[in-house]
């Protein structure tokens, strides 16, 4: 039977996809609230519209995920870190998911059109200074926990492409994967 | 899978390259957001120095801290919509929840004490965008840069032994930037109103106002009173809060109006320059009415939620080049976030 060594080619492409935009998006944030040059509105006006497209990247790919095989990790992985893996991966999801959603959730608090070009959408929470006082600090430390996990996945994906050399690495990488 | 094993110096360079890698983006990140370069202008800093002149009060805006709340609506006539698509200039009638403050981040500060005032509006399209915008009453901004608005307000902090500001350090200031001469002009012999019903208020920064064809036309804007200027009368100089009292007596006998202007600029007038009024001789256009019918005290009033960016804008106006526009979008923000927070905290 063929055993599955990479992930389906469309999670492997939405996954370095992904990986791009939340390391621009990390990088675009903390400039964009810190710059009092020009470059504040040229990153706000990406800043949006990209975390509403890392949004409906996620939800394809969390269907992805749950509908295609992946590779199991190597049998001789230790427990302690499989499940870390595991935790990691799922944490890693939950914050892909929830902080464009924060963020969408505060501007709507503090009263902020979201448009997207012309289209205006619709506000996902009431007005409310309370709600903004509480999500836009939130935004702020989904975003500092999601770039830690973001660099410790990194870390980690090297220690298995450099070190380990155990095919976890090639799995999302899938450079002559199945043949090695 | 054919794995050779790794030479002890092949380990060490591999983990090596396993930590840097990761190590050098956090460090990018740290650059990018200001944290390594102290002496770089950001936001923070610049609501810092506010914060060192007007002293801290939480809870209120970091500049033009003193205010109320007022409620009204624009009635456009259609005349600007040959310059802007934006629903707002069609013939028809827009709400707006606006604020009246002054100047200087001292929320208890007499009302006479500062000559400088604002009114902030913010137009709520049926489509739902909206347009937000802070005018003065003055005719131009006193300097051209962030830089320069940084350093006037460290320039002119109090000094900690006179707790006047220093001479020195303001001369010093206007030999660095001498575009702020005329304000200093201005405002010497500038006599403030006695209401903010018969201020002036001026947009200041240039925007572009984008018609239905695409095409951008560079212009600025006045809200220009219904009311007769009055000077300022000694009564009034002893009153700490004769603003508001007159705005609530003028409302109590009826709507206050005023005409928004349109100034198109000339082709050699500069976008990126506030320190200077575009000659009176160019093209205005009257756009509309605002009426002012209510006011509320600021504090849970319907204008306290709202940081009035003047980057919130409606298709159909963009921000010009005008550096001042990025500054306040990036500051006004900061001050929104500890604002809202600090008055979140004391609930």
């Amino acid at each position: 039977m063929k055993q599955n060594n990479t992930f389906h080619p469309a999670l492997r492409a939405i996954h370095w996809l992904m990986a791009a935009a939340i390391m621009a998006m990390l990088f675009i944030g903390v400039a964009m609230v810190a710059t009092v040059s020009s470059l504040h509105s040229l990153l706000v006006a990406i800043h949006k519209p990209l975390g509403l497209m890392i949004l409906l990247l996620v939800i394809v790919r969390l269907w992805l995920r749950f509908t295609t095989a992946k590779p199991a990790l190597p049998a001789a992985l230790p427990g302690w870190q499989k499940l870390l893996a595991h935790l990691s991966h799922w944490a890693l999801y939950a914050m892909m998911l929830a902080q464009p959603l924060i963020g969408w959730a505060m501007l709507s608090a503090a009263g902020y059109p979201v448009t997207l070009g012309n289209v205006v959408l619709p506000p996902v929470v009431a007005v409310s200074n309370d709600a903004y006082a509480l999500l836009r600090p939130l935004h702020s430390w989904v975003a500092l926990a999601l770039f830690l996990t973001v660099m410790l996945h990194l870390a980690a994906a090297l220690f298995h492409g450099l070190i380990l050399r155990d095919g976890v690495f090639s799995s999302m990488a899938g450079s002559g994967t199945s043949k090695r | 899978m054919n794995k050779s094993s790794l030479s002890t110096r092949q380990k060490i360079a591999r983990l090596a390259i396993i930590a840097v890698i990761p190590l050098l983006l956090i460090t990018l990140v740290l650059w990018a957001g200001g944290w390594l370069t102290p002496s770089r202008l950001t936001s923070d800093k610049l609501v810092t120095a506010l914060q060192q002149s007007g002293g801290h009060h939480p809870g209120y805006r970091r500049n033009h801290a003193k205010g109320v709340c007022v409620l009204g609506d624009f009635a456009a006539n259609g005349n600007a919509s040959t310059l802007s698509r934006a629903p707002l200039f069609a013939p028809g009638t827009t709400p707006v929840v606006g604020r009246f403050a002054i100047a200087g981040g001292n929320p208890n500060a007499p009302d006479y004490a500062v000559p400088v005032r604002s009114m902030a509006l913010a137009f709520y399209q049926k489509n739902g965008e909206q347009w937000r915008t802070g005018m003065n009453a003055m005719p131009f901004f006193p300097v051209q840069s962030v830089q320069g608005f940084y350093d006037l307000q460290i320039a002119t902090l109090p000094d900690a032994k006179t707790g006047k500001p220093d001479p020195a350090k303001i001369q010093a200031f206007v030999q660095q930037h001498p575009e702020i001469t005329p304000f200093f002009a201005w405002a010497k012999q500038y006599v403030p109103s006695s209401s903010w019903t018969s201020d002036r208020f001026n947009s200041l920064n240039a925007f572009n106002f984008v018609d239905a064809e695409g095409n951008p036309h560079l212009v600025r804007w006045s809200m220009v009173p219904h009311a007769d200027y009055q000077p300022i009368t000694a009564n009034e100089k002893g009153d700490a809060q004769f603003l508001q009292n007159d705005l609530q007596q003028r409302l109590a006998q009826g709507p206050q109006r005023w005409d928004l202007i349109i100034t198109v600029a000339g082709p050699h007038d500069k976008s990126s320059d506030a320190t200077v009024a575009w000659p009176a001789e160019r093209q205005t256009i009257n756009a509309g009415t605002l009426t002012i019918n209510k006011t509320t005290p600021q504090q849970n009033g319907a204008c306290n939620d709202i940081n009035y960016d003047p980057l919130i804008l409606p298709n159909g106006i963009t921000a010009s080049d005008d550096p001042i526009l990025n500054a306040r979008s990036s500051a006004y923000a900061k001050s929104y976030n500890a604002r809202t927070r600090e008055q979140a905290e004391a609930n």
